[in-house]
């Protein structure tokens, strides 16, 4: 191959070491396993898309279901509507993965509309009052689908193709961690960053806030859209019921309780409370009193969330790698 | 170039006549800024030549700082006209206006607090590029060179700030006299035509005010941009200025230079009245006290 084609293939690369990783993995973990980490992956790809808002441009919203829920809709409508097609001249699993392929992308695609949508009007707001438009917004967008016979009402779709495995799972994880990566070290997630930490200065050293905080939220939705879509051809079912303020609140607890800008904070957290959900299975009904409990446990311990605005690596000793600088946590 | 030169006699209150070259960068006609019943600032007229430094003086409450957010698009001007190499900006958003060559540092410092000094000037170095998310996700080749360009210039602009030690320092942990120079930093990275410094010696003592006189004007020289001092402190402000504006209650009451502005009965009613008193621990007569907000 030639140095040119290599370089061609240099943004992409993550996902194709990925996949032969993935595949590995699918073949080896029994049914259990697979469901949890599929549970897993879906949630870090909601915590670390929402930290891109939250903890990247520092504007805190709490609507991130309702994108989720368009994404998973707009995906479970196309999967159902082409279940028994088969794009000629194409094997049936391949013709599948196209067809939930392009499923996924249109959630997304909607899902980043929504955001738009929801976005333009509020992010004039700031603070409390964006959460809560965020909130409203959330609600408005769940209470539409609810009462939609097109998208069957509160019964929801059901009847999905098992589409979604490992392998689609991490391959969407590692897409989220790459988007949000890339974009912490580059200039313009810079700009992100200083929209966070002081808006009135970022405006007058040129950066258009507004703008950036739309497109932020906007890509932001879109990956609540994968996840949402990636969800619901697990668990075959797609209900209003799956998408309400409790989720979006889950994914608040995962992002704070990382640390708000943290990509590394995030998926620790996300992973760390889908585990502890898991093992306290019995304890669901209480899930809302220990999310609570969690959040003021931190405030009072860490109210930094696990790693702070910084990575992981930040945090290791120098003998590790660590490139811990003196005063950098408090 | 010489902007000494033209500086010209004392005009009356509020003369900001077009200067004979005719090449203003700045030019600031008749603006007025309305609070609710509150007139700030009243038929404001600053021209600005290339490389001229201007200060804006007056006592607390005098409308220097409306004056500043009227010109950076902080507020959009009741009355007037601010133009920016001929071209009409009021109303315009501050990034716009700061991609049309006009920057500035804040009275109380803005940093971006959590950010390490080399980032508050690689932000500020990004300004006007078009380049979207996209070219970061792609990794694109643009994107690596612009990458690097932007970390050239910004260590560049520390370097000549005297910060290049500090570029992995965060913001908030550097020394006060640090956080205001990285400040002025990081609005030379913007390649301002105009540059406004919001009283940049707040807080400083004597010396280094002193410092800070030869900095303005080897920041003036060096990156061939005018001007514009908002300064609390006359001495400060009347001994690095080539032309001075005095404001009180949102009027251009003096305007020239420095020691003609110095000798203006107006001013030293206005300003240097108090000022004067007050340093040789004189009484202040009544109903000059100065310091009512506006």
């Amino acid at each position: 191959m030639t140095g040119r084609a290599l370089l061609l293939l240099r943004p992409a690369l993550p996902l194709i070491v990925a996949v032969p990783a993935l595949w590995a993995l699918q073949a080896v973990a029994p049914p259990y396993v697979s469901i949890f980490l599929i549970a897993l992956g879906v949630n870090v790809i909601l915590a670390v898309s929402l930290n891109v808002v939250n903890g990247f441009t520092g504007q805190f919203s709490i609507g991130h279901a309702a994108f989720m829920a368009v994404g998973a809709y707009t995906a479970a409508k196309i999967t159902t509507a082409l279940r028994d097609v088969q794009i000629a001249g194409l094997p049936v699993g391949i013709s599948d993965a196209v067809v939930f392929a392009a499923a996924l992308g249109a959630g997304m695609l909607l899902a980043a509309v929504a955001g738009l949508l929801v976005g333009v009007p509020s992010l004039r707001l700031r603070g409390d009052y964006l959460a809560i438009v965020t909130l409203g917004f959330g609600e408005i967008i769940r209470v539409i689908i609810e009462n939609s016979s097109f998208l069957g009402g509160a019964t929801g779709i059901s009847g999905l193709p098992p589409d979604t495995n490992i392998v689609w799972t991490g391959l969407g994880v590692v897409a989220t961690v790459v988007m949000a990566r890339r974009l912490q070290t580059s200039t313009q997630g810079r700009a992100l960053l200083a929209i966070r930490e002081d808006e009135v200065a970022a405006e007058a050293m040129g950066v258009d806030t507004v703008g950036w905080k739309v497109r932020a939220f906007v890509i932001s939705a879109a990956f609540a859209g994968l996840a949402g879509g990636l969800l619901v051809h697990k668990i075959l079912l797609c209900t209003p019921r799956m998408f309400t303020f409790v989720k979006s609140f889950e994914v608040v607890v995962m992002v704070v309780l990382g640390g708000m800008g943290s990509i590394s904070g995030s998926i620790f957290a996300a992973a760390g409370l889908t585990l502890a959900l898991e093992w306290l299975r019995g304890l669901d009904q209480y899930r809302m009193v220990i999310y609570s409990l969690l959040l003021v446990v931190l405030m009072l311990v860490r109210p930094t969330g696990l790693f702070g605005t910084r990575e992981l690596w930040d945090h290791l000793p120098r003998w590790l790698g660590g490139r811990r600088v003196d005063g950098r946590m408090p | 170039m010489t902007g000494r030169a033209e500086a010209g006699p004392a005009a009356a209150a509020g003369g900001g006549t077009a200067p004979p070259g005719g090449e203003a960068v700045l030019e600031v006609r008749r603006v007025s800024m309305r609070f609710g019943g509150l007139k700030a600032l009243s038929d404001f007229d600053l021209t600005m030549r290339p490389r001229e430094l201007v200060g804006l003086i007056g006592p607390n409450g005098a409308g220097k700082t409306t004056a500043f957010n009227a010109i950076t698009g902080v507020y959009a001007p009741t009355e007037g006209d601010v133009l920016l190499s001929g071209e009409r900006v009021n109303g315009m958003r501050p990034h716009r206006i700061c991609a049309r060559g006009v920057a500035r540092t804040f009275q109380n410092v803005r940093l971006f607090r959590e950010l390490s000094a080399l980032d508050n000037v690689r932000i500020a170095c990004h300004a006007g590029s078009r380049s979207g998310f996209l070219s970061a996700w792609l990794l694109t080749p643009t994107h690596f060179e612009e990458e690097e360009r932007i970390h050239r210039r910004a260590a560049q602009f520390l370097e000549v700030m005297g910060l290049s030690g500090r570029r992995d320092e965060l913001a908030r942990n550097l020394p006060y006299g640090e956080q205001r120079r990285l400040e002025i930093a990081r609005a030379l990275a913007t390649r301002p035509r105009v540059l406004c410094l919001d009283e940049p010696g707040a807080g400083m003592n004597a010396s280094e005010k002193v410092a800070l006189m030869d900095l303005i004007r080897r920041v003036r020289d060096q990156f061939a941009c005018a001007v514009l001092l908002i300064e609390h402190d006359m001495r400060l402000a009347l001994g690095v200025s080539e032309r001075v504006l005095v404001l009180d209650h949102g009027v251009t009451i003096a305007h020239g230079r420095p020691e003609e502005v110095r000798r203006d009965p107006k001013v030293i009613e206005a300003y240097l009245g108090d000022a004067y008193l007050e340093e040789r621990h004189l009484p202040v007569p009544a109903g000059q006290v100065e310091g009512e907000g506006a």
